[in-house]
């Protein structure tokens, strides 16, 4: 692996694979700074902050104030460039509930959601991998036909509903696993299952169409024609090159999963960030949910950035040319 | 006369039931002896491919063996299990194919897929397995070896894998080569120097060697014996020199007769005195590529000062291998890519002068035929209304333009009814005859084919030429015809223009270009070209594939 | 040789589509489920044995009818909710707002991708690298997230989470018809309608459109069964449609706190959208068996 990465270099030069960088990572800045603007317009979408601020029982005089002391009263440009130079060094404000700054908050948040987040990416590619290796293998036998089943009983299953009917079975009925909070690892095992298993479908499928276009490419032919043994085939030849878009894909998804954990986490009472999102939308807690959505989004712009980075180390065609 | 290594008897191969044929493969019987060239001809269709892969035991899942035998090196490799068999292929039994550019694993470097084959059939320790392929690089002709070892596939050219797939398979010395039409998909001039590599290696290995080609030239290069086939069945065989000089079958024979021929009687063209059509000058394009993610932008000139005329009446051939910019001339001739600079003068319009919405007023003057006649008919469409839409466009009453479609259909020899179908309900040829009458419809002056009869087999070729040629007289077209095949371009042009890397590296009239070329790469070219020592019989027995 | 290999002289692309869709088994129970979905939803308050509003207090929590208990009854099929309203006529009453949503959130969304995607596809270069900054950036949003937000500072009500939606869901829409623009934008007959005069809007439309149509059906239906989801899990949290409006995200929603001792309260309407999503997608799936077979993953 060392040596692959020292002959990327070689090959290209450092200055052009710096340039790919530098360019990638002023679009990936230009993306920030649009959904950073859309955040903050997020204020404004019920007229005057001020007023939803102050809750319904204020006087004239409390809007006033709180219009001054928000700087609302500011024009909006102004305001946005205040924001976002407070957003770019940790700081997003004072939450409107909790009487603290939303970042401590979010922070102490993002641990849990990381840890449901990966535990649900492993469970969907431990699931969704072999299934759709195994499917490619023997098209339209009976294992195909079961993963084929998989995928599309996945995909029509209301995630809430299908964390609320395990939470039934495996927490009520039989008692195994518990049914709320964070405490053990096994708090983890329903909202990972629950939350993970959306995405199979999606990887399991392109894994199954990556496997079964690499095994009818030429390139296999040739590897028969050696006389390479089926196993060598299957895993050397074919796998390496079937898993790249799967790689890319599962980076993008993990970014999805943490946006969409906001249902699961509300169910199963998981103390993250999407838990965290849905008590401030009740609390109308407005620099809460914008730090949230801001944090998500650069979360997801820096996965797609690490998935390109896994690709280009993958695939030697973007490697080098 | 040695024992065959390979002898396959009575071989059938089913077809997957609903095809318009029951067999791939009917009842054929040939040998292949030790140190040989057996050449397979047909055309597409033919079985040729499928009998040698079933032959490596690499059919596809729909296609079974259902009666024969294929005897190799004494075993019948039908009745082996699969693990004899994986023991057999690349080690006893090799094999090269037609698309080098897929042929390699793009994640490995090919240094690993030539050693690959020595770590599954041989013990060597690394170091060895390293120096067994540095030999079979050289062997191959490939330079620096040591640098090649590393690299990747997408970083060599076609020609250069077609080497490391000779090199894979030569590596343990195998008793069967088959190699499937190996320089169909490479440029003439690399072509002629694979088929050298092949001779070469021909004489210094015993391997036979079994070669699939559509190309009769390819044969006369290389062939000891030849088999030809039809329709899955053989339809003669014997030696090179019966079979190219003297063939019993009539197919065989119009199958030669339909090999265009190189130019040997010296006709200078009569002084054409029409006025000139096209007169472009000093067109340029560059494109600037940025498709590797690392790759720095590159800037390419695809066209580089090209200037040219054309009179009325004439065919102009321009002529060059893949990347010699020749399809980007004409695309940006029509507009249809934006010349960087350079004036288009086609009947008194400078094309090169005009916006896109003033243009279109003219585009009727020039239209083209494309390569691909999958891809240049609208699939969701009837072949009429697609007939019909350029003579719409300009403002024809719809039944004047039905009047020129059916009398089109006429001239490219298409049964009326043909406008109420779709494309997918004709074969090859005929697209590329619907796509002429579809360029004709707006009467045009001049006609651009684009390598339009490069995808059909030769009898079809040899067709879709002639009537080309005949509707240039009847119409009074003025014709740019672009081919990488010289021997096309003999055919059918008065003049020649031969471009590399962009620009053109010279220009005459068609016995000047073919009997005295003057710049090295049309020399090579020509010298490129495969069959030359061979005196191609003629039979002239015209029409007949169309019959038989 | 010059023969044509074709099965049937005069057949047209979309009949033989036809012809194949009736033989898919997927694409017939999909289209069976969804057009008996959407014929229940139409005639929801002449097939509905109650309204779905009325509160009969006294007969709450009534089990549905193959459950052995002695308040059962075939005058609520179903059973009825905490409120006593019947479940079967919520039930009803249900799938016209799940179709609603799900097609008006599917064609807003539909229309918006589809012009992004067209317009990347066919002209590229700098408009091209617009449209696909647009998009990253809308892939960067978290979709729940950002409605359940939006909705909650504007109030919530049908119109709302349908634009909302319809304006978050375009995505998908604008990738697959800008790749599937461009692969039909470089084959030669369009090249061959510009030579031959045709205009811009003429080529997209009568060229472009009609041979991306069949992408457009699939993830037509795909973002349709997507929308209904979405407008599920916004109910369920309290943040879609209102109560007492039935809506079967809200249903579970609102049988969540008695889902341990009736859990057939949640079964019933997860079912219906279970299986109206299901079928949906078998038919989208079908869809693109059918039409385009290789494109197929």
């Amino acid at each position: 692996m060392g040596e692959c990465h020292l002959t990327f270099l070689k090959q290209n030069g450092l200055d052009t694979v710096i340039a790919f960088f530098i360019k990638r990572l002023v679009t990936a800045l230009l993306v920030v700074l649009t959904v950073s603007a859309m955040t903050f317009s997020m204020t404004f979408l019920t007229g005057d902050p001020a007023i939803a601020v102050a809750g319904e029982n204020a006087t004239q005089a409390d809007i006033v104030r709180i219009r001054e002391y928000y700087g609302y009263d500011r024009p909006i440009p102004v305001q946005f460039m205040s924001w976002l130079g407070r957003a770019a060094q940790g700081d997003f404000g004072q939450s409107l509930y909790l009487n603290q700054p939303v970042s401590i908050e979010i922070f102490a948040r993002l641990k849990t959601t990381m840890t449901l987040g990966l535990s649900a990416l492993i469970f969907a590619l431990v699931l969704a991998i072999p299934l759709g290796v195994v499917a490619a293998i023997r098209p339209n036998s009976l294992l195909d036909r079961f993963a084929l089943t998989v995928a599309v009983v996945g995909q029509a299953m209301p995630s809430f509903w299908f964390a609320l009917t395990m939470m039934l079975w495996f927490g009520i009925n039989w008692r195994i696993l518990p049914v709320s909070g964070t405490d053990t690892w096994a708090h983890f095992v329903m909202p990972s299952i629950a939350l993970g298993y959306f995405i199979t479908p999606g990887v399991m499928r392109l894994t199954r169409a990556g496997m079964l276009e690499v095994l009818r490419s030429d390139y296999i032919r040739t590897a028969r024609a050696k006389g390479a043994s089926g196993f060598s085939i299957l895993f050397k030849h074919a796998l390496r090159n079937a898993i790249i878009p799967v790689v890319s894909l599962a980076a993008v998804q993990f970014g999805f999963m943490l946006g969409g954990s906001i249902v699961i986490e509300t169910i199963f009472a998981v103390n993250g960030l999407g838990f965290l999102a849905w008590e401030s939308i009740q609390r109308a807690d407005l620099p809460m949910m914008q730090a949230i959505v801001l944090v998500l989004s650069v979360f997801y712009i820096m996965l797609t950035f690490l998935a390109d980075v896994l690709n280009a180390w993958l695939d030697p065609r973007i490697r080098i040319s | 006369m040695a024992d065959p290594v390979l002898s396959i008897r009575n071989l059938t191969v089913g077809l997957p039931v609903k095809l318009d044929r029951k067999n791939a493969v009917t009842g054929i019987s040939f040998d292949v002896r030790p140190r040989e060239i057996l050449c397979v001809v047909g055309e597409s269709g033919s079985g040729k491919s499928i009998t040698s892969l079933a032959t490596m035991g690499l059919l596809s899942p729909g296609l079974k063996v259902t009666s024969g035998s294929i005897d190799f090196d004494g075993r019948d490799v039908l009745k082996l299990s699969n693990k004899e068999r994986n023991a057999m292929r690349g080690d006893q039994m090799a094999m090269i194919f037609q698309e080098p550019m897929t042929a390699l694993n793009p994640a490995y470097t090919v240094g690993a897929q030539i050693e690959e084959v020595f770590r599954i059939h041989r013990t060597l320790s690394a170091a060895d397995r390293r120096a067994e392929v540095m030999r079979l690089l050289e062997e191959v002709r490939l330079p620096e070896p040591k640098r090649l070892y590393d690299a990747f596939p997408h970083q060599l050219s076609g020609g250069q894998r077609q080497r490391i797939m000779i090199a894979m398979a030569l590596a343990l010395d195998p008793k069967l080569l088959i190699a499937d039409e190996p320089t169909t998909a490479l440029d003439v001039t690399t072509q002629a120097q694979i088929l050298v590599l092949l001779k070469q290696l021909n004489e210094r290995h015993d391997a036979g060697i079994m070669f699939i080609t559509h190309d009769f030239g390819v044969v006369a290069e290389i062939a000891d014996r030849v088999v030809v086939m039809r329709h899955g069945e053989i339809v003669e065989q014997g030696t090179a020199e019966e079979v190219l000089n003297n063939p019993q079958h009539p197919y065989t024979r119009a199958l030669i007769d339909a090999v265009p021929r190189p130019m040997t009687e010296d006709t200078t063209p009569e002084a054409n005195e029409n006025p000139v059509v096209i007169d472009v000058q000093g067109l340029n394009k560059t494109f600037t590529t940025s498709t590797g993610m690392f790759k720095p932008a590159r800037t390419v000139t695809a066209v580089n000062n090209v200037s040219f005329q054309v009179k009325r009446g004439e065919t102009l051939g321009i002529v060059g291998e893949s990347g010699s910019g020749k399809t980007t001339l004409v695309r940006c001739l029509m507009r249809l890519i934006e010349p960087d600079n350079g004036a288009i003068n086609i009947s008194g319009v400078d094309f090169a002068a005009k916006s896109r919405s003033e243009l279109r007023s003219h585009r009727k003057d020039i239209q083209i035929v494309f390569q691909d006649p999958y891809g240049s008919l609208n699939p969701r469409r009837t072949i009429g209304s697609q007939l019909i839409q350029g003579a719409i466009n300009f403002g024809i009453p719809r039944k004047e333009a039905w009047d020129r479609v059916y009398k089109l259909l006429d001239i490219v020899r298409m049964p009326h009814d043909s406008v109420n179908r779709f494309p997918s309900q004709f074969s090859g040829g005929q697209r590329q005859r619907l796509c002429i009458a579809r360029a004709l419809v707006v009467q045009p002056k001049v006609l651009i084919a684009d390598e339009a009869v490069s995808a059909l087999d030769v009898s079809i070729q040899r067709e879709v030429l002639h009537l080309l040629n005949d509707i240039r007289d009847r119409l009074g077209l003025t014709v740019i015809f672009i081919t990488h095949d010289l021997r096309v371009a003999a055919q059918i042009c008065n003049e020649v223009l031969v471009m590399q890397y962009g620009s053109v590296v010279e220009r005459g009239g068609v016995s000047q270009i073919f009997n005295a070329p003057s710049h090295d790469y049309t020399k090579a070219l020509l010298s490129a070209q495969p069959g030359q020592n061979w005196d191609m019989p003629v039979f002239d027995e015209g029409d007949t594939l169309a019959k038989i | 040789m010059t023969t044509p290999v074709s099965t049937s002289a005069h057949t047209s692309p979309t009949k033989q589509v036809l012809r194949q869709a009736l033989n898919h088994r997927g694409v017939m129970f999909g289209a069976f489920v969804v057009l008996a979905i959407i014929f229940i939803a139409i005639f929801a308050p002449m097939l509905a044995p109650h309204d779905p509003y009325e509160q009969i207090l006294s007969r709450k929590l009534i089990p549905p009818v193959w459950f052995d208990s002695p308040k059962t009854t075939w005058d609520h099929i179903l059973g009825t909710d905490h409120l006593g309203r019947d479940y079967l006529s919520r039930l009803i009453y249900g799938a016209r707002i799940s179709l609603m949503i799900g097609f008006s959130a599917m064609l807003i969304s539909g229309v918006i991708g589809t012009t992004l995607g067209v317009c990347a596809g066919y002209f590229g270069g700098r408009i091209d690298n617009v449209i696909n900054f647009v998009i990253t950036t809308r892939l960067s949003m978290p979709v729940v997230l950002v409605a359940l937000a939006v909705v909650s500072l504007m109030g919530s009500s049908l119109t709302v989470v349908i634009w909302v939606l319809g304006l978050l869901i375009w995505d998908r829409f604008a990738v697959v018809m800008r790749s599937a623009t461009q692969q039909v934008r470089g084959l030669d007959f369009v090249a061959s309608a510009e030579a031959l005069g045709s205009t811009t809007p003429r080529i997209l439309f009568v060229e472009v459109l009609p041979n991306i149509l069949n992408h457009f059906i699939v993830i037509a239906t795909l973002e349709m069964a997507h929308a209904i989801l979405l407008e599920a899990a916004l109910s369920f949290l309290g943040l879609g449609v209102q109560p007492p409006d039935p809506s079967w995200g809200l249903m579970i929603s609102e049988a969540k706190g008695l889902m341990f001792f009736d859990g057939w309260l949640i079964a019933i309407p997860g079912t219906a959208l279970f299986l109206l999503i299901l079928a949906i997608n078998l038919l989208g799936d079908g869809i693109r068996d059918v039409t385009a077979p290789e494109n197929r993953n």
